[in-house]
């Protein structure tokens, strides 16, 4: 009864019916990542957590470096020292010097340039891979988030290594397959649990940021636009209404 | 319909202030308009800065660097150069450069850091054409009495060895000196002033 | 004091003066505004048409600005549109005015359509209003199609194959067109280019032309009402109807009020939530078109995806594209279909609020199942839904002329 309902409710209004705003891949309910990105100096930890363990690999190719400077309010000799390894200039974005032929040879295929990844795939799903990583029977990495991705765990040393139990599970066809029940930590890394989840938190929340820059700037001046338009609105509406008297 | 009972100063008022408002809202609408053809961050990247090595420049040799388009001489002045430059100050038309467009760091009749180089935009003052050096001292075609300098074959204008343009010529002032400063004794940095300075 | 403003006063008069003896200034505007005589009784819904001149406004604005740092270039074409978000001053405003209006510009023309169904206004003298109204409808859709491939995105490039190869489906021709459309043998540079070509200058020529059409045909027999019922037929002494107001500045004041309410709404989602949760900017989309790698669920967006419903709910390619092509081909028929003594439905009785219900459930239906994955219970419901939407047509034509009407007033109500 209480699905129909919502199965009628979804059908009058044009609401997510579960469909839309799913983001595009990647399997299972996420969990809330909690990123924010007006929170700046979780951008800042991200953005140093990136540049050592993400950048060397992956291009944030339309990401200025002095736009990243304005915006998380680093001065410019703290970003040329803290987060430029490159020869790159201030105003120039975040490249690499890695040939993409080489990385191909290395990873199977060139590694994506993370640029839009924060709006492709969303904070949440970002946040579940970088956790999801785990050693499994082959002694090879995995991920829960992305199956067979090529990208071994960069981040084993701060989260460690864990490993899989599985539980058996019955399909609505009468299969019965293998799932990841939870993780056991097999070696344990340099940051605890909780500290782990507030770095992929970090860098979940710096790719948000990446996605798209204005986002920080956008929601501030949308509330003085539309006070305006409010009050816009107001006065003509007092002007209708006069008007209006002629008629009614 | 009855307009005997319409209070026409109302009425007059409103439609006022709504339009007077509505005119402020278009207004301020149209700057994000007008300000997206600024040059963008991109263009500005590109226009960052240049590092010009002038180690090697030689006496009396101009060196040519692209900075935002615009092509900028560094110019290694002899000492004789430099010493003649106050010979022409009666033909000038702007000897002190006080209309010149040029950083506040640079003055006198040497316009520059270091008398002995020149940072100058090339570009003619009048339509942008780049005028030749002619550092010889002696009688040419267009000026019996030249004490070396620059030479417009655009529109015959002419300026002295700092860029001073002369009297009677087309181009209405001497040429620009871009920002520049010093890193260390052989490099020069186009785009940017010293510290400190504006 | 007012000497000097009868002097500002009778200056603007003589000025205004030489321009009508030259054009037909005065003459114009009050043929169209002060002279134009419309029904006293306009409620929410005669709102919209005005708001799709704004939001039409808003599109040619935008997309001049945008047409300034856009590369339409298959290499630099994604590139180029992040250049506009990021590295052109407040580009990512007038990016994210494009996209909200072109969501916002179907909404509009959804329920301004949605008002035709309501109050009967295809009808009798108005078929041909209704007409280049779907021609325009038509027109967007195209329009809005060639832009979101400009973006140049995996959900703009896979969009496009498919939509593409729908004409594939004509016999004999298939082929040849698809090739012919694309200019290659697969979606490319001279795909893009010569869309874009279409989207900045030939289609919106065509949209002014045709609105220029729907404009004169509206003022040739002046709007309808929402008891469609003729003012014209109840004059005063004067000769004007008793129910008419001038449209200025009695309508043209109430569309501004109007149009403050709208930009407020538009504002919202603009800064708010631009993506609209990825109905209005679409996540695949911010992957780089990839003709190797297909995304795992293509749809096209919202707007098209109760026409995309019908398409998958037919199991031939052929007839599917026919059913899906008469699904929008027999809304230019609606005026012959219509065939009620009365227009409004306030008057035409219980079975017309039902049949209306249930054509308005089967097309909000069939989008939330167009964006869908497409399992084979929803391809069930969507054959359901398409049937409810063609007999919506079919029973209108049977039960229109014989059904019981409510007598329509003589002077229209509020």
């Amino acid at each position: 009864m209480n699905k129909f309902a919502t199965y009628l409710f979804s059908a009058f209004l044009l609401l997510p019916a579960a469909s839309f705003s799913v983001f595009a891949a990647g399997g299972g309910a996420l969990e809330h990542s909690g990123v924010n990105v007006n929170d700046t100096a979780s951008l800042q930890r991200g953005a140093k957590w990136y540049v050592n363990y993400c950048l060397s690999c992956h291009t944030i190719s339309y990401m200025r470096y002095n736009r990243l400077a304005e915006d998380l309010d680093l001065s410019e000799d703290m970003v040329m020292q803290n987060l430029v390894f490159s020869n790159a200039k201030f105003g120039e974005t975040m490249d690499i010097a890695m040939d993409p032929e080489q990385a191909k040879k290395w990873f199977g295929k060139t590694p994506p340039d993370l640029s839009l990844i924060g709006r492709s795939r969303g904070a949440d799903w970002l946040y579940a891979y970088l956790r999801g990583f785990y050693q499994d029977e082959t002694g090879g990495w995995n991920n829960t988030h992305l199956p067979n991705a090529s990208m071994p765990h960069v981040l084993w040393r701060l989260q460690g290594i864990q490993t899989p139990m599985y539980r058996q599970e019955t399909d609505e066809a009468g299969y019965t397959h293998e799932v990841i029940d939870h993780f056991v930590v097999t070696t344990p890394g340099t940051q605890s649990a909780e500290e782990f989840d507030r770095t992929a938190r970090d860098i979940a929340a710096f790719l948000t940021y990446a996605g798209e820059p204005a986002q920080l700037k956008r929601k501030g001046i949308g509330i003085w636009v539309v006070i305006f338009l409010a009050f816009f609105t107001f006065i003509a509406y007092l002007l209708k209404a006069e008007y209006w008297r002629d008629v009614h | 319909m009855s307009s005997d009972d319409v209070n026409k100063g109302r009425r007059r008022f409103l439609v006022a202030t709504t339009a007077v408002v509505g005119g402020v809202g278009v207004g301020l609408a149209a700057v994000p308009f007008i300000k997206s053809w600024m040059p963008s961050a991109k263009a500005q990247a590109i226009g960052g800065p240049v590092e010009v090595n002038i180690g090697k420049l030689k006496e009396g040799q101009l060196l040519k660097v692209q900075w935002r388009g615009q092509t900028i001489g560094v110019l290694r002045r002899t000492p004789e150069m430099v010493a003649d430059l106050a010979k022409v100050d009666g033909v000038l038309a702007d000897p002190e450069s006080a209309k010149a467009d040029q950083p506040e760091y640079v003055s006198g009749e040497a316009r520059a850091l270091n008398p002995e180089f020149l940072v100058v935009n090339m570009h003619c003052t009048h339509l942008g054409c780049i005028p030749q050096m002619i550092p010889q001292v002696g009688p040419q075609p267009f000026d019996e009495n030249w004490n070396g300098g620059f030479y417009c074959p655009c529109h015959k204008s002419k300026f002295d060895l700092s860029g001073r343009v002369f009297k009677g010529v087309p181009a209405p002032t001497n040429l620009k000196i871009p920002p520049y400063s010093f890193l260390d004794d052989s490099t020069v940095m186009i785009g940017v002033s010293p510290q400190g300075a504006v | 004091m007012a000497n000097s403003k009868s002097r500002v006063s009778s200056g603007a008069n003589a000025l205004l003066n030489w321009f009508d003896d030259r054009l037909p200034v005065s003459k114009f505007w009050k043929a169209t505004m002060t002279g134009y005589i419309a029904p006293k009784n306009f409620n929410f819904w005669y709102y919209l048409g005005s708001l799709a001149l704004l939001v039409l406004v808003i599109q040619i604005f935008s997309g001049i600005l945008l047409a300034m740092h856009y590369k339409p270039s298959a290499t630099e074409a994604f590139a180029s549109v992040e250049y506009i978000m990021r590295d052109v001053e407040w580009g990512w405003l007038i990016r994210y005015m494009h996209t909200t209006g072109a969501s916002f510009f179907f909404i509009v023309i959804y329920l301004h359509m949605f008002r035709s169904l309501l109050y009967g206004s295809h009808k009798a003298p108005r078929e041909l209003l209704w007409v280049f109204g779907m021609f325009i409808y038509v027109a967007l859709m195209a329009e809005a199609f060639l832009g979101y491939i400009l973006p140049w995105g995996q959900m703009s490039y896979w969009g496009a194959q498919v939509i593409i190869n729908l004409f594939g489906a004509l016999p004999g021709i298939g082929e040849p067109l698809t090739q012919w459309i694309r200019g290659d043998y697969f979606i490319s540079d001279a795909t893009l280019n010569r869309f874009f070509a279409l989207h900045v200058i030939a289609v919106p020529l065509a949209l002014f032309g045709l609105i220029l059409l729907h404009l004169v045909a509206l003022r040739e027999n002046g709007s309808n009402n929402p008891d469609g019922i003729d003012i014209k037929k109840n004059k005063d002494a004067d000769g004007n109807p008793v129910d008419g107001i001038p449209f200025h500045p009695y309508y043209t004041i109430k569309d501004i009020f109007g149009v403050g309410f709208f930009l407020i709404l538009f504002s919202f989602i603009l800064f708010f939530w631009p993506e609209a949760g990825g109905l209005f900017l679409e996540h695949d989309n911010f992957i780089p078109a990839d003709p190797l790698v297909t995304p795992e669920h293509i749809k096209p967006v919202w707007y098209f995806t109760p026409f995309y419903a019908i398409l998958k709910a037919v199991p031939d390619k052929l007839l599917g594209v026919l059913t899906m092509g008469a699904s929008v081909g027999v809304l230019f028929l609606l005026p012959w279909l219509d065939r009620s003594p009365v227009r409004s439905i306030r008057y035409k009785g219980l079975w017309y609020k039902i049949l209306l219900g249930l054509f308005t459930i089967a097309f909000i239906r069939l989008g939330l199942l167009g964006m869908a994955e497409g399992t084979p219970a929803q391809t069930w419901e969507m054959r359901f839904w398409t049937l409810v939407y063609f007999m919506f047509f079919v029973l209108l034509f049977f039960i229109s002329p014989k059904a019981k009407t409510k007598p329509e007033p003589d002077r229209v109500t509020h």
